[in-house]
């Protein structure tokens, strides 16, 4: 056998098999602390640059492609910024999966400037919160609005934003669109037949008889595969009935929250239509298909909120006319008055603490909650955003005006729930169960045993954070 | 001397590549589970805290956990069992079943490809297309034809009580052909003139099939067991992608992995979803040290 000059050829094997296991090793699942760059010394700040934004660093912007897609981001948020930002160069990002794609980078120290963290894969809004990773967004309330000085972003937006929007004290959640939640038909349907929107709880119940003796279809139905759509009607009318304490009691894990005399009179009320009026097969049929069936007249009502009609823009008939009305009365005596509704914004912004470039993250939130980025955004979504007056003067469908004026008549009293943000163990325990109460397989008080059970389950285990409000 | 030398070296050179890829990509992981299955990681931040066997005692009274690993147990009976028999019933159909023991029914060279359809499809594509089948209005497949015979439809993934056996049935519908293959493989090993003396002797098909076929495929069938119950204890797709509320609905379908990766990307406890993986690990590697004690036997040589 010849002499090779092998060594050479070995070693840089060797070496080459080698050299990544090192670096790959200390690359892996397992979180390495890293000393973060601690947000550098801001810029100085001024009155056309109230946050202090750096005018040379890039801002990366990741935008969950859902149901609003990403158009608004980069036609109407972005060259807004720009304008006044030249030299900040932008790096625009869509994802629909966002945790998969941006909890990684969570975990390597080196999270993105604003996400929009929204959708189905969202990261959950706790475990940010429990580390830390939130940058606080009261400079940006505090700040001047982009449209007037005088006038500070706090007193522009809706002020629920700012209550949901906070975690340990601290503002750190943007939501920028207003849901509104109600039971969807169409007019065309009711005017029609001559049906009226039932004012209370009876009369509702005869409507739905008289549906489903017309035998034209079916009087009700909600995305059974996720229930959450059935239990948003249920505790807004347990918040109806008996305050909006109900909820807030909910919200903080009191003892008996769930159990509480109105859940009762709200459980017992939807179990009744979940066993006489619910379109056959509702419980495997999910939001898409139970809205393409009532587009298609096969159905009357269902609960959602304020998004449907963009959701339904490419199958719902043109002559349709969605309408929404509030829950009806349900006792005469309700605390609160005919015309409340459940409210909350949503598609969630928030600026990671420990992102290169946070100063620029919140001057671009600053930037989409001027007039005219929110009222080209509300035009291009169908929708309303949580931006006081941004809709004004602005061409409204049929779906979107019944929300506003439905909205504008509730005034006050509006009412909402977060637990399903701050426990996600506890949302899909009410999911499961809520379609099981639906289906007939839990008793109503089984149902809200059963959440009580989980509820104080989460209050007593120390590994979950608590939230209060 | 100093051949073996270079021999060594010489396999080294070669191996060195997987088994780094190996280390890194495999095991590694695996450890670092271990390590982080003794966090309260959360996913998100630089810095967990150690909390020692917190996580394990937490497991064991999480109802859901239990309820997912005996919907695993029960797959783990359930789907290799059925899969062989159906894929030995097929087999010998397609190869020994035309009664003179020697070659298949009419039809078998088709019949062998269209069972091995269902295993090129990718289980998402599966999981989503059985959706549709399983839909509970007039427009799902099964339901369809229900509804015009006037039967109420059946909620076949809506219904707990129905849920868990139409995914046990799509895992079978994708898990015959596959082994239809494998055993006709098997048989095919087996010399015909074991049949021919079979059939001479007056065997019929049922003893042909028990005292002849069935013997001689033993180690076959051992593969196919340990695959099969490997593939029920760590199912997640099907379950994840075609069930209500991923492992619904009320958890009546959900699995081990499932749990694992709820508790990991849903609730960000990253911690506790390595403490099920670890427990999932002991489970998967328990059942193949004992399936492989248990199936032990003496090998037929012809």
């Amino acid at each position: 056998m010849p002499h090779t000059p092998r060594i050479t050829r070995r070693d840089l094997l060797r070496a080459a098999a080698l050299a990544p296991v090192a670096g790959a090793l200390a690359a892996c699942a397992t979180p390495a602390a890293k000393p973060t760059a601690s947000s550098a010394a801001p810029a100085a700040t001024s009155a056309a640059n109230p946050l202090g934004v750096p005018g040379d660093k890039p801002l990366e912007v990741w935008i969950f492609d859902g149901g609003f897609g990403q158009d608004y981001a980069k036609n109407i948020h972005q060259p807004l910024f720009k304008a006044k930002y030249p030299g900040v160069e932008i790096k625009h990002n869509s994802t629909k999966e966002i945790t998969k794609v941006l909890q990684p980078r969570f975990a390597g120290g080196n999270p993105p400037d604003v996400i929009d963290n929204s959708g189905a894969n969202a990261m959950d809004f706790g475990a940010l919160a429990q580390d830390g990773q939130l940058q606080d967004l009261t400079p940006l309330l505090d700040a001047p609005s982009w449209d007037d000085p005088a006038t500070k972003v706090r007193d522009t937006i809706d002020p629920a934003v700012v209550e949901l929007g906070t975690y340990d004290g601290k503002f750190s959640v943007l939501g920028y669109v207003n849901y509104i939640f109600g039971i969807w038909y169409s007019q065309k349907v009711f005017r029609d037949n001559g049906w009226e929107v039932p004012r209370t709880w009876d009369e509702f119940l005869k409507l739905n008889e008289t549906i489903k003796k017309s035998g034209k279809m079916a009087p009700f139905t909600y995305a059974g595969k996720h229930p959450q759509y059935l239990y948003e009607p249920l505790l807004t009318m347990a918040a109806k009935i008996g305050g909006n304490e109900v909820l807030v009691n909910l919200d903080n894990l009191e003892d008996g929250a769930w159990t509480a005399e109105p859940m009762k009179a709200a459980a017992a009320a939807w179990a009744e239509i979940g066993a006489k009026y619910l379109m056959e097969g509702t419980a495997g049929l999910d939001h898409v298909q139970t809205q393409t069936a009532q587009n298609k007249y096969k159905v009357a009502m269902l609960p959602s909120g304020s998004w449907l009609e963009n959701e339904q823009k490419t199958t719902t008939p043109d002559d349709f006319e969605y309408g929404m009305f509030p829950l009806p009365d349900v006792t005469g005596s309700d605390k609160l008055p005919y015309g409340t509704l459940h409210t909350t914004p949503g598609e969630n912004f928030i600026v990671p603490s420990k992102g290169a470039n946070p100063r620029a993250g919140m001057e671009y939130l600053r930037a989409m909650l001027s007039k005219k980025a929110a009222g080209d955004f509300s035009e291009l979504v169908k929708t309303v955003s949580v931006v006081k007056g941004a809709g004004e003067g602005r061409q409204l469908s049929p779906g979107a005006a019944s929300a506003s004026k439905a909205m504008t008549e509730a005034g006050a009293n509006t009412v909402t729930y977060r637990w399903q943000t701050w426990y996600a163990q506890l949302k899909d325990e009410a999911m499961a169960a809520t379609g099981q109460l639906m289906s007939g397989g839990l008793t109503p008080d089984k149902y809200l045993e059963r959440l009580q059970k989980k509820a104080d389950e989460i209050k007593n285990d120390s590994s979950i954070k608590k939230f209060r409000r | 001397m100093y051949n073996a030398h270079r021999r060594s070296l010489f396999l080294f050179a070669f191996l060195a590549a997987p088994v780094t890829l190996y280390l890194v990509y495999v095991i590694s992981p695996y450890v670092q589970a271990f390590y982080i299955a003794m966090t309260d990681w959360r996913g998100v931040s630089a810095t967990p805290e150690f909390v020692g066997l917190d996580n394990f005692v937490r497991l064991f009274s999480d109802g859901i956990f239990w309820k997912a690993v005996t919907h695993n147990l029960a797959l783990l009976v359930l789907l290799p069992l059925l899969t062989i028999v159906i894929a030995l019933f097929f087999a010998f159909l397609l190869n020994v079943g035309n009664g003179r023991g020697v070659g298949g029914v009419a039809g078998s060279k088709f019949y062998r490809v269209v069972f091995f359809f269902p295993h090129v499809l990718a289980v998402a594509v599966v999981a989503v297309l059985f959706q549709q089948v399983f839909r509970p209005d007039g427009s799902g497949m099964l339901n369809g034809p229900l509804m015009a015979l006037g039967a109420r439809p059946v909620g076949f993934l809506s219904d707990p009580d129905v849920a868990f056996w139409s995914v046990l049935g799509v895992m079978l519908w994708q898990a015959v052909g596959f082994y239809v293959v494998l055993f006709s493989a098997g048989l095919a090993s087996i010399p015909r003139d074991m049949f021919e003396a079979a059939q001479i002797d007056g065997a019929g098909r049922v003893s042909m099939f028990v005292r002849v076929t069935l013997p001689l495929l033993w180690d076959t069938i051992q593969v196919a067991w340990v695959y099969l119950g490997i593939l029920a204890l760590d199912v997640f797709a099907i379950v994840w992608v075609m069930t209500d509320q991923h492992g619904g609905p009320d958890f009546s379908t959900t699995v081990m992995a499932a749990e694992i990766y709820r508790n990991a990307f849903h609730y960000f406890r990253f911690g506790y979803a390595s403490a099920l993986g670890v427990v999932m690990f002991f489970f998967t590697i328990g059942f193949t040290i004992l399936s492989l004690r248990l199936s032990r036997r003496e090998r037929i040589e012809y």
